[in-house]
């Protein structure tokens, strides 16, 4: 009886009901339900994520979902934010732009993220999609200015244009009066990354006077502190506000000023920019600093008194990014003051220094886990490390989501007993039963991935350096690591063995990215041939890996699956590695 | 007395040799690699090769793992069309002989004030606005275009640079004078 009712739905309820259902997770396993579902779902799915632009081809992507409005890609491997991965090696958005330009009519968002994006593409954007509205690029690069003049120009409804940490080939400022008139719509601009000393600054200003519904708005280090204040006033709707350049040798009542227009922000709950920061100045910040959920302090090189001056006052904080200027003493002010802390960064001032010049050390860490037991994201840069203070961070912290530990010297053992920080990351794995992402630092043995393998199930994505001792390391996580998508190790003495013996692990995965380890040349063409859904790309920027001998290892190589296989726009220095034991080029 | 402390390990020759780079760095231009071989344990800091500044570490491509634009976001517009440094001679009391530094290549005061506590291996204490540097008998000090001694830290640092002639450590009462309200 009611298997006969489930059939008898019409096409448009079971769409209807679909329509409900906006993960990507969800849609796909209601389009693996039957043929009919299949195809219902696929006429009405909306959002496409696509994690690694390669792994399907645009035409198949438009054949099998026609009507998508709103489009997610991700190019290059992670490791291309720290120049591993050599200029030139690809992720390119034009010929995806120029295949949703005819099929796409009424295309209104695209998210991208470090990828290749040319002022053709944005001008094709620009001209092809009557209805656009969201533009991110995330660490992207390849456009200038011109194309954002075209963008600006061309999309009469555009809400939001987000270039986050973009490089942009910074001609002019003037870009900016590219926006007509008319256009009031805008509701989200970062500019941040955008180098320029002239920013058309007047043009800037009466933009955001005509766009009621700005909620965000982030500005790029030429503009001035004398300048915020007008800004400001003109934008008290602001919810997130990145300031430019915070340094000023004014007088005295341009901090009134400020502080007055700060304070007629009432909704201002995200703060960041603050570059070449004057102290004197950060008392114009403290009115709003009660809202505040996220701070970004992390370009702000001022010193303690001020910046404990600074978090104390943030009782709501949920979000801070910090220099390790704030050292121990600051992360103890913020771990009395902000209980609700969910995710702490602190980066280096000084990456390259080698000696320590602050006092920032694993105890200050140890000190936020037990004073913010709702923290789910840690990123954490210092120069030595304990398993005791893992073992504390891991049992004060258990909702971690995300733990990134980066011990500045390679292979740092725990500074007190000596020994390996095995057991600490092990505590992470244990206690954090939801972590997701992990990276790893400091001197680790094979152990450390036993321990990873055994408990890490819902890890997703692991980052690994200078570490382990065998296969065995690399074969603990390929074996245990069930929910594993996105792996990237780099000089570790991982080989052979291992790889060939999970290849079929790698299928279930988005990416594998190793470099300066000892997998072998004939390993990657076994791979290749042995594993056609697979793209075994060998990064060798010397010579043909083929000049060698085969049991010579790589520099470096990429292996994700594809259902489109091997790639055509590799430059000179990528070889894929295909079916006949070939290599391609 | 001075010259006698400095020479209580070896010759120190090193420190009165004429070289180029920047103060308190060594000279071994270390090739980048992205291999790193050694095994150095945490708390071995090499004291036993020399007592003025660590070497340089040999840099590994992408380590440690920083976005480029964090790492240039550190100078502030170091590399911009000026050129040349802001070099001005910076003298310690008690000290035999004067050091050089430029102001450019430092983005602000604590920078400025660690290096220049490397340089002479010595403390220079907290700074308030109101009391000046605290808890040690050094206090540093400028001569500004106007010919006056000031205390480092007062102004924006963008007008200091602008407006420093030469920097002074001053030592013992001389210094607590000058931090005492004034």
């Amino acid at each position: 009886m009611q298997k006969k009712m489930m059939y008898s739905f019409p096409d448009d309820v079971l769409e209807h009901v679909f329509s409900f259902i906006q993960s990507d997770k969800d849609r796909n396993a209601v389009s693996a339900v039957c043929k009919l579902w299949y195809e219902i779902e696929r006429w009405c799915r909306r959002k496409v994520f696509i994690g690694n632009c390669y792994a399907v081809s645009p035409r198949v992507v438009i054949k099998r979902f026609p009507e998508v409005r709103s489009i997610e890609l991700k190019g290059k491997p992670h490791f291309a934010d720290f120049n591993l991965v050599p200029d030139g090696w690809g992720g390119y958005v034009l010929p995806w732009i120029v295949e949703m330009a005819g099929a796409y009519p009424c295309l209104e968002e695209i998210r991208l993220k470090r990828m290749v994006v040319t002022d053709e593409s944005l001008e094709l954007i620009a001209k092809s999609f009557k209805n656009f509205k969201v533009l991110v690029l995330f660490s992207c690069e390849g456009f200038s200015t011109d194309g954002l003049a075209a963008i600006a120009a061309g999309c009469k409804n555009l809400r939001e244009l987000d270039l986050r940490e973009s490089e942009v080939d910074d001609l002019s400022g003037h870009w900016l009066t590219h926006f007509p008139e008319t256009c009031t719509s805008l509701v989200s601009l970062n500019i941040s990354c955008l180098g320029s000393d002239e920013v058309s600054f007047s043009a800037l200003e009466r933009l955001v006077g005509r766009c009621p519904n700005l909620k965000s708005l982030r500005l790029n280090r030429a503009v001035t502190l004398d300048k915020i204040a007008n800004i400001l006033r003109r934008a008290p709707q602001l919810v997130d506000f990145g300031t430019g350049n915070y340094a000023s040798e004014l007088p005295p009542d341009v901090l009134l000023n400020l502080a007055g227009a700060f304070s007629s922000c009432k909704e201002l709950k995200s703060l960041s920019g603050f570059w070449d920061v004057v102290p004197a100045y950060l008392p114009a910040l403290y009115s709003v600093c009660s809202r505040l959920t996220s701070l970004n302090l992390s370009y702000a090189t001022i010193q303690n008194p001020e910046i404990i001056k600074l978090v104390s006052r943030c009782p709501s904080l949920q979000r801070l990014l910090v220099l390790d200027y704030i050292e121990d003493s600051g992360l103890e002010a913020l771990a009395s003051s902000c209980k609700d802390l969910q995710e702490l960064r602190v980066f280096p001032s000084d990456p390259f220094g080698g000696e320590p010049h602050v006092s920032l050390t694993e105890q200050g860490l140890v000190t936020v886990s037990l004073g913010c037991p709702k923290l789910q994201s840690i990123l954490y840069f210092c120069h030595r490390m304990t398993n005791a203070a893992l073992v504390t961070i891991a049992q004060s912290c258990p909702n971690l989501t995300r733990f990134r530990l980066c011990i500045i010297e390679p292979k740092t053992a725990d500074y007190l007993t000596l020994e390996p920080l095995d057991v600490g990351f092990g505590a992470i794995v244990e206690h954090c039963k939801d972590l997701r992402r992990l990276s790893l630092s400091g001197l680790l043995t094979d152990r450390v991935f036993e321990y990873i393998g055994t408990y890490a199930k819902k890890l997703e994505m692991l980052s690994v350096a200078f570490a382990g001792d065998s296969d065995l390391g690399l074969h603990h996580v390929l074996f245990g690591c069930e929910s594993l998508r996105k792996l990237e190790i780099r000089d570790c003495p991982f080989g052979d063995k291992a790889l060939l013996a999970n290849a079929a692990k790698l299928e279930t995965m988005r990416s594998l990215w190793m470099s300066s380890c000892t997998v072998s040349f004939g390993a990657c063409k076994l791979l290749g041939q042995k594993m056609p859904r697979l793209n075994v790309e060998v990064i060798d920027e010397t010579e043909p890996p083929d000049s060698r001998p085969e049991s010579c290892p790589v520099e470096k190589f990429y292996i994700y699956r594809s259902v489109s296989g091997p790639r055509f726009d590799k430059p000179p220095f990528v070889w894929t590695m295909d079916e006949e034991g070939k290599i391609m080029h | 007395m001075e010259g006698r402390v400095a020479y209580e390990n070896d010759l120190n020759l090193k420190a009165t040799e004429l070289r180029l780079g920047l103060p308190g760095t060594h000279e071994e231009q270390q090739a980048v690699s992205s291999r790193v071989g050694n095994n150095k344990r945490p708390n071995d800091e090499s004291d036993d090769q020399n007592e003025t500044a660590p070497p340089p570490k040999a840099q590994i491509v992408g380590w440690p793992p920083i976005r480029s634009y964090r790492k240039n976001n550190y100078q502030p517009k170091k590399t911009e069309s000026d050129g040349g440094g802001i070099y001005i001679k910076l003298s310690m009391d008690g000290a035999p002989y004067l050091r050089k530094i430029d102001l450019k290549v430092y983005s602000g005061y604590p920078e400025l004030l660690k290096a220049v506590e490397n340089m002479f291996k010595f403390n220079i204490g907290e700074y308030s606005e109101r009391e000046g540097y605290k808890g040690s008998d050094y206090a540093p000090t400028y001569e500004d275009k106007d010919g006056d001694w000031m205390l480092v830290g007062d102004v924006p640092w963008g007008m200091f640079i602008t407006s420093c002639k030469r920097l002074r450590i001053m030592k013992g009462s001389e210094a607590r004078g000058l931090g005492c309200g004034v």
